[in-house]
């Protein structure tokens, strides 16, 4: 099954649904498996970071980044501004390709094939590891077609196909109720909190792996935060999620672990470097850190 | 329970204006030059406009648009010079928008831009814009009509020199609206999978397109009231039949007009003004394509 995975990822044009369809039914039978029970090292892991490090041209932002993300949970990622939380998620998924003066050290392996190795295509990367961004983006589209993008850039579906997505993922992403009226309208005409939904059914309408979600919240209301929240939670199981969060109070509501990141200054920079400080169930980093750091930051004391 | 009122110089009992009358009146001054200014503008055109049309009204009818050019004033129009100008404009608009997209494409979002190479074509292409019209009609007359080319007084010419004008400004316009959609919208398509290619053809260049659009229209606009390098490519002729390819004879608009403006019989005049109405409504006409366009194209956000 993995080695099928494996060629999935590697291959250029993989978008047939069977093995889509086989991944998400062996998620399914993890899940099944390992069920609610406690957190524990039992759950497959599905993405790991080892000794990840990130160089904006000189300047180094984060450092020695060991984490992994584990199946059916929510992950978050706290800590002060500037502790590279949203540098690291985007090597996840290798959005820093992007940026030209970005450098990624170390490794992030998803079911065991190196991200940044030769096998991996970026493309498939990034559909396979969807993401979220901190403001919602919708294309200057119909919602309608925010949704079908993904499919149509990643293969051919037929017109109904493509219904069929954009209504499973719309549901998933709990905006269908609101918007099955009028789908061809614009997406700018929804609110900001059906904006940032219909970025997540349009992340989910790829048949994504994992979901990344850099901080999601921080441009909502409440009640928005909160129905993103609830939605998160009803979606775990299918797609484990990662979160930047700069809200501690989201992070211990919605994550099964959380990982705390500080700044630190570096022996030969002027300016701070990131250090992932503690990774641990998200109970023992809110209520009994190994830190010092971590018990400062999350009882207020610092950042 | 009595509440006592601070009575502070900031909060003072009165909503008096304590403008000082100097301040008042540099306000009012200032305003003033604005509304000057935007009249001047206006009522010269306005003046511009309304003695063409009385002086043309006259001739302003079918027959201007359905003759040709004749040695009596009566009969002569200006279709040979309404088709030389249409087949020069859309010729040189056509080609020089894929070569304006395509160059602004490359540049802005392949080309590396710390290279010397890229700084260099972008500075080129930025003087190219502001060189005068005379210019290219020269370099046009010496590589195009004779020279390398040797394609004569011919509409092929005209739309090649006015393609050579024209396209400087629309890659920097186009340029201007590729850099202006937001990264937010990159980064969405790239993040659902999306490749480079498939990210600009699909969301970029949607997103651009009011923009690009408006800056076409710009320079289409420009060739069609263009004048001074056609005069030497051939353009300020007797012509009294429309083109039939890019090897025909070929006048157009404006030298249609400088030539009826400048002959002695007055009834010519009037010929003349009536054409500077048919170009301005054809000016105008585009121009409301280009606003359907850029609005049409806006409607889908």
């Amino acid at each position: 099954m993995v080695k099928d995975i494996n060629q999935t990822l590697i291959s250029p044009n993989p978008s047939s649904t069977s093995d889509a369809t086989r991944i998400r039914g062996v998620s399914l039978r993890v899940d099944l498996a390992v069920g609610n029970a406690t957190l524990g090292d039992n759950r497959e892991m599905v993405m790991e970071s080892q000794d990840l490090g990130v160089h904006y041209g000189d300047f180094l932002a984060v450092r020695d980044v060991n984490l992994q993300i584990h199946r059916g949970e929510i992950t978050a990622l706290i800590g002060p501004s500037g502790c590279g939380k949203s540098t690291i998620i985007r090597c996840f998924n290798r959005m820093n390709d992007l940026i030209p003066t970005a450098k990624v050290g170390g490794r992030v392996f998803y079911r065991g094939i190196d991200l940044y190795g030769p096998l991996a295509n970026a493309g498939e990367v990034r559909r396979r590891i969807g993401m979220v961004f901190q403001k919602p983006n919708p294309f200057p589209k119909s919602i309608y077609d925010n949704v079908a993008f993904g499919p149509r850039v990643n293969g051919k579906p037929s017109k109904s196909e493509t219904d069929e997505i954009v209504e499973k993922s719309l549901r998933r992403a709990a905006l269908w109720e609101e918007v099955k009226d009028r789908l061809k309208q614009s997406a700018y005409s929804l609110s900001g909190g059906q904006q940032q939904r219909l970025c997540i059914a349009r992340a989910l309408a790829v048949d994504p792996d994992v979901l990344l979600m850099d901080e999601p919240c921080s441009s909502l209301d409440p009640i928005a935060t909160a129905r993103i929240e609830d939605l998160m939670v009803d979606i775990k199981a299918h797609y484990p999620i990662v979160i930047v969060t700069h809200n501690m109070q989201q992070a211990a509501r919605v994550s099964d672990r959380t990982a705390f990141f500080n700044t630190e200054l570096g022996s030969n920079s002027s300016r701070p470097t990131g250090v992932l400080v503690e990774y641990d169930s998200t109970r023992k980093i809110f209520s009994n850190p190994s830190d010092e750091r971590t018990e400062q930051y999350i009882s207020g004391r610092m950042g | 329970m009595s509440t006592t009122v601070i009575q502070s110089s900031r909060f003072a009992s009165d909503l008096q204006d304590s403008t000082s009358t100097s301040r008042k009146f540099r306000d009012r001054f200032f305003l003033g030059s604005l509304w000057f200014a935007t009249l001047l503008a206006v009522v010269t055109l306005f003046v511009l406009v309304l003695t063409s049309f009385l002086d043309g009204k006259s001739r302003l009818n079918l027959d201007l648009v359905r003759n040709f050019p004749s040695p009596f004033p009566e009969d002569a129009g200006i279709q040979s010079a309404i088709f030389g100008s249409l087949w020069v404009v859309v010729t040189s608009g056509v080609v020089s928008l894929f070569l304006a997209l395509g160059s602004a494409i490359y540049l802005e979002e392949f080309a590396n831009a710390k290279s010397k190479t890229h700084r260099l074509i972008s500075l080129n292409i930025q003087t190219l814009a502001g060189v005068p019209s005379i210019v290219f009609g020269i370099l046009g007359l010496a590589f195009v009509v004779r020279g390398p080319l040797s394609w004569g007084f011919t509409v092929g010419s005209a739309s090649a020199v006015l393609t050579m004008m024209v396209l400087p400004v629309m890659i920097v316009a186009a340029r201007e609206a590729l850099r202006a959609v937001p990264s937010s919208l990159r980064d969405g398509a790239y993040a659902l999978g999306a490749t480079k290619w498939q990210t600009i053809s699909k969301q970029v260049l949607a997103a651009a397109t009011p923009g690009i659009a408006t800056g076409s229209i710009l320079g289409v606009s420009r060739a069609l009231g263009e004048s001074a390098p056609l005069i030497l490519l051939g353009a300020l002729a007797y012509v009294s039949s429309n083109p039939t390819g890019f090897d025909s004879d070929y006048t157009v608009l404006p030298l249609a007009i400088f030539k009826y403006a400048t002959e002695a019989q007055l009834e010519f005049r009037a010929v003349g003004a009536a054409a500077i109405i048919v170009l301005l409504v054809l000016l105008v006409a585009l121009n409301m394509i280009a606003i359907i366009i850029r609005d049409r194209s806006r409607k889908s956000w």
